[in-house]
């Protein structure tokens, strides 16, 4: 928890943030409404004698009481899927729309490339994208399981992406869900801060800024780029988007959230950033007892 | 040794092709043709050829049939679109149990149903005797799932035929000898 210490100035009741940073996380699945519908899934896991709760800001979001969700008929027919209740945020603050083209930078393992495709009706083209070669084998896995079939994958550095590959050379929107030192998921991996320094962070920024403003620039004008992190560090977060703003035509949206969340900061260690930063949310494990997340909402405006 | 405008290609295993429309269509040896695939489906499974209007068909490995829904120019070489959905290049074609799950629901045809003990075998990846007075072959077993208490009638769960409308489909079963072998691969086995 020592890293953690750096953010006291910044987190609202610092105690109660610690606390649930040590509580374990429970069970969270989505429901996947390309194969079923949520009465049909929630029916199936009565039947499976599993308890869950809805959650308040995403019916398609469930709580369960339960530690392995797998082996459940549900999640045997890919009715639902194991993700974290935080991580189900940054496609919906993305809103893709059915039969449009949409970029997931970062995509494996898949579980928001595969809720983006339902979040379309498995209509349009969803371009999932992972530079690990070890870890396409499960998005390819999930993505199959999970019946998404306007799912293309493809294995390259998001940072000089190309879409040669494709017909189209401009996507609708895209999302930037960025690999980061993952502060943020504590409470589901107690080692995760165990490698932690503030140079990693310095290292780790420089690729997310990459991976950003090539999503702006494979954006077309008008379209909706997102980008998140499971992971506290203003340096991994405001940080890249205020490079971003100053590098790429764009700027940083408002928009609803239905969970408790903080502001995105506007100045951090010395650093100012825009004003409009403060649009971005940070999710912390005591708002909602939940992991953490960044997420910001950004229109390409050129 | 001439290459004649009737000589075919060679597959090339490595990239994405689309399915030609027809057999006429066809340039490379050996590939099936979006309509053969339809066919199929539709022979085997009575899936009304319409089910697909939205997708493409494409081969990537020998025989390896993939249907996606994005789009996409052909060739293509990328890791995965869509998902595979039949193996061909082979005397009997097999769907696979992803494509059951996705697309079976729409199923009339070679559908056998399943009751809860033996659908939990059958997710478990084992063989189990059973009759059955339909074709032998490849079939998609389904099981009553998600209905509410109350909705269900009376099924005798013994491999019977039966209307499909509460049916989930658990993936792909051959049938042959009074058996019934789970395709179900070893990756989305499960014990329930
Ligand atoms: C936070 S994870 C993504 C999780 C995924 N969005 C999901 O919901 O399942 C970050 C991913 O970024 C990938 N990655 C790291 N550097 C990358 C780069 N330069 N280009 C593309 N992907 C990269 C990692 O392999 C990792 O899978």
């Amino acid at each position: 928890m020592e890293p953690l210490e750096r953010y006291r100035p910044i987190v609202d009741d610092f105690e109660a943030f610690l606390a649930a940073c040590r509580r374990p996380l429970g069970t969270a699945v989505r429901v996947n409404t390309i194969k079923t519908s949520v009465e049909r899934a929630t029916a199936t896991l009565e039947e499976d004698g599993v308890e869950f709760d809805q959650a308040d800001w995403n019916p398609r979001v469930l709580r369960l009481e339960t530690d392995s969700p797998g082996a459940t008929w549900a999640s045997f027919h890919g009715f639902t899927h194991g993700q974290e209740e935080v991580s189900a945020v940054p496609p919906v603050v993305l809103d893709p729309q059915p039969g449009e083209r949409v970029w997931d930078a970062c995509a494996a393992p898949g579980g928001k490339a595969t809720q983006i495709a339902a979040l379309m009706d498995d209509e349009g083209t969803v371009v999932a994208n992972d530079s690990n070669l070890g870890r396409i084998s499960a998005l390819r896995f999930n993505a199959e399981r999970l019946g998404a079939t306007n799912l293309a994958v493809t294995n390259a550095d998001a940072r000089n992406y190309s879409l040669s590959p494709f017909s189209f050379d401009e996507f609708d929107r895209a999302l930037v869900d960025a690999p980061c030192s993952c502060e943020g998921t504590i409470r589901k991996n107690p080692d995760a801060l165990e490698n932690w320094s503030e140079d990693h962070i310095a290292s780790v920024s420089g690729i997310q800024k990459g991976i950003l403003r090539r999503a702006v620039q494979a954006t077309t004008a008008g379209g909706t780029v997102v980008y998140s992190t499971c992971t506290f560090a203003p340096e991994e977060n405001e940080a890249v988007v205020q490079h971003v703003l100053e590098e790429e035509d764009c700027r940083v949206l408002e928009f609803d959230l239905g969970l408790e969340h903080a502001p995105g900061l506007t100045e951090w260690d010395g650093q100012e950033f825009d004003e409009s930063l403060e649009r971005a949310a940070r999710i912390y494990p005591h708002h909602n007892d939940t992991g953490g997340f960044f997420v910001a909402k950004l229109e390409v405006t050129a | 040794m001439s290459d004649g405008p009737d000589e075919l290609e060679k597959n090339d295993g490595q990239r994405f092709d689309r399915l030609p429309e027809t057999p006429a269509d066809r340039t490379v040896e050996g590939r099936v043709s979006r309509e053969e695939v339809l066919e199929y489906f539709a022979d085997r499974f009575a899936i009304p050829p319409e089910t697909f209007d939205g997708h493409t068909f494409w081969e990537k490995g020998a025989g390896k049939i993939w249907i996606y829904g994005g789009e996409a120019p052909t060739p293509v070489e990328i890791e995965a679109m869509g998902m595979t959905c039949l193996r061909t290049r082979q005397e009997h074609w097999k769907p696979t149990t992803d494509f059951a799950q996705r697309f079976g629901r729409h199923a009339e045809a070679c559908v056998i149903e399943l009751d809860r003990e033996r659908a939990r075998r059958f997710a478990a990846g084992e063989d189990q005797e059973l009759e059955w007075d339909g074709d032998w072959g490849y079939l998609i077993a389904a099981h009553e799932v998600g209905v509410e208490v109350g909705a269900e009638d009376e099924r005798s769960g013994d491999g019977e035929p039966v209307d499909r409308d509460a049916l989930e489909p658990l993936g792909i079963g051959l049938y042959v000898h009074g058996e019934l072998r789970s395709m179900v691969p070893k990756g989305r086995q499960r014990d329930l």
